[in-house]
């Protein structure tokens, strides 16, 4: 696909989640690095660093201690420096409602967490295409909107 | 106040490829699909000092003859996904092949090796896309665009834009509605 790495990165509190998606990644072997922060605190006190490597897509769980997804989501939103970061919301079920409300704050993908392995590995892949095809042929990222 | 503004990336990259190559002060001609012809070869400088001015617009210099062709590919794509005069009218596939000459079957397993999906995903996306674009601007209904986009019907279109984006196209009209109600 390419020759550059495409940087991951997942917040989610949950710690058997975060290894069904690093090893999900790993299977897939798509020239990912995948990194993964326990709350939205750690993660935002790193992407607000200098040095931080900003990842091609973000996925961010909803409901974390300290910091929930929603005000990682806002402040991401707030500083243009994430411009070209997508944004996945990787989350357990949720009302229409507030899943519609991700996308208007400002998330491009809305992704309800599967039960089984193979479906996540199918869904990240997926995810990681569209991305690509988005970043290799000047689609407007503004209009990147999709639900899984 | 604000104003909103529409682009037309054909001709805002012609632009910039003029202005760009008026500056390296060589002789040179816009062919189509992105090629341009030097009179003269071009010093490695000059092709460097080129490659610099192109990559602030984010224009890359297409070395390798696989990519080119696959460019090409994905530049057809979009003349016949967002042809204006409405003047193509045979299947996508002979389109293609008498465009670019080669057989389709060659065309597509090209496209797949190189870019990881196949023509006729990349023709949905494309749609899909401009079917995005058309729906914001808002002076067309979904059946007129599905029409224009040589949809057998309306609820074809609404079905494929669905299960490319996981949502109806009145959800993504209300859902972008909405975010810009949010940022004012």
């Amino acid at each position: 696909m390419n020759t550059n790495f495409m940087h991951i990165v997942l917040a989610d509190d949950d710690e058997d989640d975060r290894l069904f998606f690093t090893d999900a990644f790993d299977e897939l072997k798509l020239n990912t690095k995948v990194s993964t922060y326990n709350d939205g605190v750690e993660l935002m006190n790193y992407l607000k660093t200098d040095t931080a490597k900003i990842p091609q897509i973000l996925f961010l769980d909803l409901n974390m201690p300290r910091k929930s997804g929603m005000e990682c989501l806002a402040e991401i939103k707030a500083d243009t420096k994430f411009k070209d970061m997508a944004i996945a919301i990787y989350s357990t079920s949720a009302s229409e409602e507030d899943i519609e409300n991700t996308f208007v704050q400002g998330a491009n993908i809305y992704i309800k967490k599967p039960s089984d392995f193979k479906t996540l590995k199918k869904i990240l892949s997926q995810v990681v295409t569209i991305n690509w095809q988005y970043h290799t042929n000047g689609l407007n990222k503004d209009n990147f909107l999709m639900r899984l | 106040m604000n104003v909103f503004v529409k682009f037309d990336f054909n001709t805002i990259c012609k632009q910039v490829l003029e202005e760009k190559l008026q500056l390296l002060g060589v002789d040179y001609t816009i062919e189509s699909f992105g090629e341009i012809s030097f009179k003269e070869k071009l010093t490695s400088k000059k092709l460097d000092d080129f490659r610099i001015l192109l990559g602030n617009y984010g224009i890359e210099i297409v070395e390798n003859h696989k990519s080119i062709l696959v460019q090409k590919i994905k530049d057809a794509i979009t003349e016949m996904v967002f042809d204006e005069d409405e003047k193509i009218n045979v299947k996508s596939s002979v389109f293609l092949a008498e465009k670019l000459e080669h057989s389709y079957g060659y065309l597509s397993n090209l496209f797949s090796e190189v870019t990881y999906t196949s023509i006729e995903n990349f023709i949905i996306l494309k749609k899909i896309e401009y079917t995005k674009r058309l729906i914001l601007e808002n002076t067309m209904t979904l059946t007129e665009i599905a029409f224009k986009l040589n949809y057998s019907s309306v609820a074809h279109l609404s079905t494929q834009f669905k299960n490319t984006t996981g949502l109806t196209p009145s959800a993504f009209q209300r859902i972008i509605s909405k975010r810009k109600a949010v940022l004012e």
